[in-house]
C-alpha cells in the first residue's frame, strides 16, 4: 500500500506546524486522551459558550497522523455546536474507516486529507484519538479518554 | 562451517512465499520452519489422544510424545530434571504462575520485591499487583545510561526484606544481555528467590539453566521457532513442591475428597486440564532445529548482523540507537530517527516490506526512564541477512525524505 495517500502534504504540514497547539487556562473542559497501544497521549482543551465550541486546543506527543488529525480537528470544530461537532465526528469516522460515500466527502473540507487512513486500518486509532477525546469532552465531566474503550476498532498493533 | 551456511531461509514457508519481505520483528514472534509445522501435523494426524488418561495404545502414544517433548526441551535449555519444567501458555503465564502461586504464599506485608527498570510488562505488572495486594513494596533497580542494570543500585535495594529479585535475562526493548550470575549472587546473599524472564534469551543464546542457578526461569516457544500458545516455567524442585497449585482441575490431582484434595507430582501439579501436546511437540521440533544449527552459531550470526545494523544505522543522520554496545546485546536494535515518530516510520518501512515494531514494546516503565515516548525496534533472527539491513536503511532514508 502506497503511503503517499496517507502522508499527504497537508498532513505533513500540520504535523510540522500543528494549529491550536497550546494550553488553554480558561477552558471549560480538559481531557487526557491516550492510545495505550503506541503510548500516544494528548491533552485537549475546549471552551464552550452556551452550546457552541468557542475554542479548542491541544498539546501532547504522537505520530504525524494523530498530531495532524488533532490540529485539523481543533480548527474544524471551532464555532460548531455540540451536535454539529458530534455529527462531524460521525462523518470523519466514516471517512477514516472507508465507509463515507465519495459524494459526502466534500463536506468535510480539509479533514478529507485524512481519507488515506482508510487504507491503513492500524492507523485509524491514531486519526481518531483527538476526536474520541472531543467526544468525551462534550459528553461528560473532566476525565480521561482512551481509544481502547471506544467502539469497534482494528486489531491491536502491538505484540511483545 | 560458518553460521550462515547452516541456515536456510527456504526452511521457512512464510519467508519463502514472500521473498520481498524483510521480517525484522522476531523479538515479538519468530517465523516457523516447515519441520515445526510438520511435527505438529504429524502429532495430530497419527498420535492424537488425551494423554495420561486413556487405557489404550493411542493415549499411551500421546503421553509418550508429550513426555518426549518435555525431555527434549529440557535438554535443549540445560535442565537435567525434566519434571521441574512446567508447560504454560507462554512467558506471561509462567511469570504470573510464580507471582501468584509462590508469591501469594511467601510475600507478606512489609516485604519487598526487587525488579529492574527494563522489565517487560509481563515481569513488572504481576509483581506490582502482588505487592499492592499484600502491602509489600516494589523496588525498581536503576539503569545505566546505555540501558544496562545498575548492579550497585540493585545491590543497595536488596536486603533482609527482599523476598524476590525478578529480572529479564535479555531486555526485549533494548536487547541488553544482563549478568544473570551477578544478579543471582546479590539475591542469594539476602536469601531472596530469583525469577528470570528468559523470553528473549532462550531463542538467541546458548542456555544452561541448571548452571545459571536461578530459582525460576521462564520462556515462550513462539519466539524460538515454535508455535504460539506454548511456553515454559522451570522451577527449583523444592520450591515447586512447597508451592500451592496455580490452577486446579483435571490431571493435576492425586486424590479428590469431598472436602479436600491432594496434588499430583511434578510437573503435573502445575498443569491443570488437558495439556497442549501438539504445541509442545512443535516446540520440541523447534529445539531440534536450533540444535542442528547450534546455539553458538545462532548467537554468532545474530551478533554479526546486529553489529552491522547498528553501524549502518549510525551513519544515517538523525538516527539514535539505544542500548549497550552490540557485544552486550542480543539481536535487537532500538532506535529513533530525528523527529519522525516511530509509528510513522514503521508505516513507511512497511511500504517497502520491512516489518519493525514501533511503540513502547510493552515496557512503558523503561520508556519513561529513557525519556522517549516510543522507539522503533528492528530485531533479527537466524533467517535475517545483510539484505534485510540494506532494506531497513533504505527505508529509513525514504522516511527522512517524506518527513523532510
Amino acid at each position: 500500500m502506497s503511503t503517499e495517500a496517507l502522508y499527504q502534504e497537508l498532513i505533513l504540514e500540520h504535523n510540522r506546524k500543528p494549529r491550536n497547539f497550546r494550553e488553554m487556562p480558561d477552558a471549560s473542559r480538559t481531557i487526557e486522551g491516550r492510545n495505550p497501544l503506541c503510548g500516544d497521549a494528548l491533552t485537549l482543551w475546549v471552551k464552550l459558550e452556551n452550546d457552541t465550541i468557542a475554542d479548542a486546543s491541544f498539546k501532547g506527543q504522537g505520530c504525524a497522523i494523530s498530531k495532524a488529525s488533532a490540529s485539523l480537528m481543533t480548527a474544524a470544530v471551532k464555532g460548531k455546536t455540540r451536535a454539529e461537532a458530534e455529527e462531524l465526528f460521525e462523518r470523519f469516522h466514516q471517512l477514516v474507516t472507508g465507509t463515507l460515500p465519495e459524494s459526502e466527502q466534500k463536506s468535510l473540507g480539509s479533514l478529507r486529507a485524512l481519507g488515506g487512513v482508510s487504507k491503513f486500518p492500524l492507523r485509524v486509532k491514531c486519526a481518531s484519538l483527538a476526536w474520541h477525546a472531543l467526544h468525551s469532552a462534550l459528553a461528560s465531566d473532566d476525565s480521561e479518554v482512551s481509544t481502547e474503550r471506544e467502539g469497534p476498532e482494528p486489531p491491536p498493533l502491538e505484540g511483545a | 562451517m560458518s553460521a550462515r551456511d547452516l541456515i536456510d531461509r527456504a526452511d521457512f514457508p512464510l519467508l519463502e512465499a514472500n521473498p520481498d519481505l524483510h521480517y525484522l520483528d522476531s523479538a515479538a514472534t519468530s517465523q516457523k520452519p516447515q519441520v515445526v509445522l510438520d511435527a505438529m501435523m504429524h502429532y495430530y494426524a497419527h498420535d492424537n489422544a488425551n494423554p495420561h488418561r486413556g487405557a489404550y495404545a493411542l493415549s499411551a502414544r500421546a503421553t509418550d510424545r508429550y513426555r518426549e517433548a518435555r525431555e527434549r526441551i529440557a535438554s535443549f535449555v540445560g535442565v537435567r530434571d525434566s519434571a521441574r519444567l512446567i508447560f504454560t501458555r507462554g512467558t506471561t503465564e509462567s511469570l504470573n504462575l510464580v507471582a501468584t502461586a509462590w508469591g501469594r504464599t511467601n510475600v507478606g506485608a512489609g516485604d519487598e520485591v526487587v525488579i529492574t527498570g527494563l522489565e517487560h510488562h509481563a515481569n513488572f505488572v504481576p509483581w506490582q499487583q502482588l505487592v499492592n495486594e499484600k502491602g509489600a513494596a516494589l523496588r525498581i533497580a536503576r539503569l545505566t545510561p546505555d540501558g544496562r542494570i545498575d548492579l550497585d543500585h540493585l545491590a543497595s535495594l536488596v536486603g533482609p526484606r527482599t523476598k524476590v529479585v525478578a529480572f529479564a535475562h535479555v531486555s526485549n526493548a533494548l536487547g541488553t544481555i544482563n549478568p544473570v550470575a551477578d544478579v543471582c549472587a546479590i539475591a542469594r546473599r539476602a536469601g531472596a528467590v530469583t525469577v528470570c524472564d528468559g523470553a528473549q534469551a532462550a531463542p538467541h543464546l546458548p542456555l544452561d539453566v541448571d548452571g545459571l542457578d536461578v530459582d525460576f526461569y521462564a520462556f515462550s516457544g513462539h519466539k524460538m521457532l515454535g508455535p504460539m500458545g506454548c511456553g515454559v516455567l522451570i522451577g527449583r524442585r523444592n520450591l515447586l513442591e512447597a508451592m500451592p497449585p496455580y490452577q486446579t482441575g483435571g490431571d493435576m490431582i492425586e486424590y479428590v475428597g469431598d472436602e479436600r484434595s491432594t496434588w499430583n507430582v511434578l510437573p503435573h501439579k502445575f498443569e491443570a486440564g488437558t495439556p497442549n501436546v501438539g504445541d509442545a511437540v512443535g516446540l520440541a521440533a523447534a529445539c531440534e532445529y536450533l540444535d542442528r544449527i547450534g546455539m553458538s552459531n545462532v548467537r554468532e550470526h545474530e551478533q554479526a548482523i546486529t553489529t552491522l545494523a547498528s553501524a549502518r544505522l549510525c551513519t544515517v543522520p538523525g538516527v539514535r540507537v539505544y542500548g549497550p554496545s552490540p557485544a552486550m546485546r542480543s539481536g535487537v536494535v532500538s532506535f529513533t530517527v530525528g523527529e519522525i515518530h516511530p509509528h510513522d516510520l514503521a508505516t513507511i518501512l512497511d511500504e517497502v516490506g520491512v516489518c519493525v515494531r514501533a511503540g513502547h514494546h510493552c515496557a512503558q516503565p523503561l520508556m519513561r526512564r529513557l525519556n522517549v515516548p516510543a522507539t522503533a525496534r528492528a530485531s533479527f533472527y537466524i533467517y535475517n541477512t545483510e539484505a534485510d539491513v540494506d532494506a531497513l536503511v533504505a527505508g529509513i532514508e525514504h522516511a527522512r525524505e517524506v518527513f523532510g
